[in-house]
């Protein structure tokens, strides 16, 4: 029994400390332990799944699910290569594990694209193993092993399960090289499969950031600069302390945070708090953001991002000059689950527990704001409803940190929607102006974007198309320093970047008097033929979107009545042509169907791939129609869904999703199906209604588009 | 601070809160059933749907006195194993992405389709959009109502 506990522990010790094991067996028979000892440093670098001697096998997704599917996706393509019985697999979500884990983050739609081989090769180790356990338990040569549904079967059709073979497993030599399947022999990585969170979720047993507790635990709210450049003068809380159920009210880094026994007293007590803010410097405005766009376009200061021959010269000698300017405003995450974090701060180390994108970087920046030694922080993560971006961003996960070490408590801080509105770390407002030229034959010779933003960064993505198929090209970007705080935002700069740059691209068709979809095949062949410089796409891959959605939308022959607008971008790896359709009636416009055709190499699951793409449109769609953020005195004025518009069920158009699949390796899909759609809907309304739309949100600069979802 | 008898899920609990406390507030902080969730505050998103004597109810601004005496259903109670009619459905079309909207789409349509078991497309839509889904996911959902409402049938 000793010894049994002691292995027990260790497995314990071995599983949850962060060194990692390939197979283990927790709380069976003695028999049945197996001595970690023994264990091959090949299969313990098997981080990926466990299975039991009772023939349990879980799979662990080590990448934050903030409803991206990347949980059932990841888990698939181990389960795959593993050759398991999906249906019996347990997925987990791994907490932060630095050892164990490499990239643990949600961000770019890169966790597919980079862990792809890993996962593979975790589950084929794995197989490997049991198969060469079995082979010398029945004395055959493994060649003549077939695996299925979590059991290795010989030639004479006898089974045994990889549970049974656990213990042999674990002792044997793993090669440096492991054969893969080929895409042919998939079973499950294609097929239509449900989220593994389905269960929990429906049944409001799942646990998100904001349902996480434990005992002893307090609530917190923050009260913060009611404008962005703001700083806290005194605020007097006798009124708020005199509630029932406020604890204190304390203050920090121009912040006041309000402690109580649960979230309702916390609320009262704000409406009573007295708070004196200072104005150090002149607060922003929508008027202040005006003037700075305006004068930054015409004075820069530009940074140039890529040049190729002579612009000036192409535009000198054109024969036809296209030039427009588009505008996009600031904008909000709003995920449906607002910020919020758990932390229990003691004196020499931290338990945090919360939605966040990034959780190694909020381990290490509380190990710095609080003088902690980094291992001694854990960060679990918990279900996240949505990120979007906002949560690669841990100030609130700080802001629970720095609280709960005032306070020297356990505490949950939660943000309202109306904080989480406020809060910042915006989608940046950006402006790009763009100018082509073309010479007699209707050939783009010239192609130049400026891009300002205010705290975007670098505003273009230089190396992209059009790029690279255009002689002369000069790509700009300057950049003002708000204090407005930015933040990637699903699709960062893309999201606004392609509609600009699909809307102008019809208008340089237009003015060519040529198809749009004809024009981008024109300038594709030419980046096939004879690349300008470097380019970041692949061009064969463009034009079969392309072409792929207009065979589908039937484009150029659409029912009369029906006016189509095409797009397409490349993002995150991924491929995504669109059509929008919009139907003309009584003058009134009406988005009727979007077709999406996407290449993301390999799809992993059906049903999770189409979710991005609906989820994608859909977001795109709402956005470009409605999202808003407007400032005066440095704060947005829209602070909850009643003034923020939201799209909603009544608004979507149908949308058909096709995929290319073409057994190229697996790239992201939890953005780059949304780059494209504002653009599509753009040329859409143009060709319906005869006007260019250079602002979003399209509602506000147009009436007469207001309803078309 | 008073003590209130409530009626939940078909079991009755006590709970000391003040009076003007949102139903939503006493279900998560008090009673930890944290099913139903906050996303906005003020009845726009609709994520915190329950039921109060059947009835589709925003609880963030539903005040605890006002379910004395009634019975409040929650995700939780919706069904003893899960198999209300609208979790199956929502669960064969894999509607939900992050899942932080759905108890309230599904609390919504399942008493949509209790007072009315053959909604047409007019009255889906006019349901549930009263809700958002940040993700998206709207046309699952539409589907999913129409599938609950065969399960329901049989
Ligand atoms: S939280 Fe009640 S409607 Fe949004
Ligand atoms: S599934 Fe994420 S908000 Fe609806």
């Amino acid at each position: 029994m000793k010894n049994n506990r002691r292995d027990f522990l260790k497995n314990m010790l071995l599983t949850s400390g962060g060194l990692v094991i390939g197979f283990n067996s927790l709380g069976n028979s003695a028999a049945e332990i197996i001595s970690m000892e023994n264990v091959k440093d090949e299969l313990l670098s098997n981080a990926f799944l466990t299975i039991d001697s009772n023939n349990l096998i879980t799979i662990f997704s080590p990448n934050p699910e903030i409803g991206q599917g990347i949980k059932t996706a990841f888990a698939v393509i181990v389960a795959e290569e593993l050759d398991v019985d999906w249906e019996k697999v347990v997925v987990k979500q791994a907490d932060l594990d630095i050892k164990r884990f490499e990239r643990q983050l949600t961000g770019g739609s890169g966790a597919i694209k980079h862990s792809w081989e890993r996962l593979r090769k975790a589950g084929a180790t794995g197989r490997y193993a049991l198969v060469a356990a079995a082979s010398k338990k029945w004395n055959v040569s493994a060649t003549t092993l077939k695996t299925d549904k979590g059991f290795v079967i010989n030639e004479k059709g006898e089974k045994i399960s990889y549970g049974e073979l656990v213990n042999d497993a674990v002792s044997v030599e793993i090669p440096k090289e492991i054969p893969l399947k080929s895409n042919k022999e998939f079973k499950l990585i294609g097929q239509t499969i449900k989220s593994v969170d389905n269960k929990t979720v429906l049944t409001g047993k799942a646990k998100y950031g904001m349902d996480y507790k434990q005992p002893g635990m307090l609530y917190a709210q923050i009260v913060r600069p009611q404008g962005f450049g703001q700083t806290l003068k005194d605020f007097d809380a006798t009124e708020a302390k005199k509630i029932d159920g406020v604890i204190d009210v304390i203050s920090f880094k121009d912040k006041v945070a309000i402690i109580g026994k649960s979230n309702w007293p916390i609320m009262k007590a704000r409406k009573v708090l007295t708070i004196n803010w200072t104005n150090t410097k002149e607060l922003e405005s929508d008027t202040k953001h005006n003037q700075i766009f305006t004068d930054m376009m015409k004075n820069g200061p530009f940074e140039v991002r890529r040049k190729d021959g002579d612009i000036e010269k192409a535009f000198a000698e054109a024969h036809k000059i296209i030039e427009a300017e588009y505008q996009c405003p600031f904008l909000s995450h709003s995920p449906m689950e607002p910020m919020n974090f758990f932390a229990d701060v003691k004196k020499d180390s931290a338990k945090l527990v919360g939605p966040t994108q990034t959780p190694q970087s909020a381990q290490n920046q509380v190990a710095k704001l609080l003088n902690i030694p980094v291992e001694n922080i854990t960060v679990e993560l918990t279900k996240m409803g949505g990120g979007f971006g906002r949560r690669l961003n841990n100030d609130y996960a700080l802001e629970a940190a720095e609280v709960s070490s005032l306070i020297k408590a356990p505490v949950k801080l939660m943000w309202t929607r109306e904080d989480d509105m406020s809060g910042g770390i915006y989608r940046p407002a950006v402006r790009y102006k763009f100018k082509a030229s073309i010479d007699k034959a209707g050939n783009v010779t010239g192609f130049a974007l400026k891009g300002v933003g205010l705290n975007a960064g670098n505003s273009t993505r230089q190396d992209n198309f059009p790029v690279g198929a255009i002689e002369n090209v000069l790509i700009e970007s300057a950049d003002y320093k708000s204090d407005i705080t930015t933040g990637p935002w699903r699709a960062p700069i893309t999201n606004f970047l392609a509609y600009a740059e699909q809307a102008f691209i019809d208008e340089i068709a237009f003015a060519a008097g040529k198809d749009p979809v004809k024009l981008r095949l024109e300038l594709l062949k030419k980046a096939i033929e004879k690349p300008v410089g470097k380019i970041t796409y692949e061009p064969l891959r463009f034009e079969k979107v392309i072409t792929t959605v207009a065979e589908r939308a039937k484009w150029g022959s659409a029912k009369k009545g029906l006016h189509q607008g095409f797009s397409v971008y490349f993002s995150h790896n991924s491929y995504v042509a669109q059509i929008a359709e919009v139907e003309m009636k009584k003058g009134k416009p009406t988005l009727k169907k979007v077709f999406a055709v996407t290449d993301c190499g390999i799809v992993i699951n059906q049903s999770g791939a189409r979710n991005q793409i609906y989820g994608a449109i859909v977001d795109g769609l709402g956005h470009a129609m409605y999202g808003n953020l407007n400032f005066e005195n440095g704060a947005p004025k829209q602070t909850n869904f009643d003034q923020y518009r939201l799209i909603r069920f009544n608004e979507v158009p149908e949308i058909d999703a096709h995929f290319i699949d073409n057994g190229i390796d697996p790239t992201g899909l939890g953005e780059p199906a949304l780059p494209p759609t504002g653009g599509a809907l753009a040329n859409a309304i143009f060709k319906a209604t005869g006007k260019r739309l250079y602002k979003q949100p399209f509602a506000q600069e147009d009436e007469k588009v207001a309803e078309i979802l | 601070m008073s003590e209130y008898s409530l009626s939940i899920n078909g079991k009755k609990l006590k709970v000391d809160v003040s009076e003007d406390t949102p139903l939503l507030w006493v279900l998560r902080d008090t009673l930890d059933l944290t099913g139903t969730k906050y996303g906005c505050g003020m009845a726009q998103c609709g994520a915190c749907t329950i039921h109060i004597d059947g009835m589709p109810t925003r609880s963030c601004v539903t005040p605890v006195t006002l379910a004395i005496g009634k019975e409040i259903t929650t995700i939780e109670g919706l069904s003893e194993n899960g198999d209300h009619p609208v979790q199956k459905a929502w669960d064969t079309l894999d509607v939900p992405q992050c899942g932080f909207c759905q108890s309230g789409q599904m609390m919504t349509a399942a008493a949509l389709l209790k007072e009315n078991p053959n909604p047409d497309e007019e009255e889906i839509s006019m349901a549930m959009s009263a809700h958002i889904c940040r993700c998206g996911t709207y046309h699952r959902i539409n589907e999913a109502v129409k599938l609950a409402a065969k399960l329901q049938k049989r």
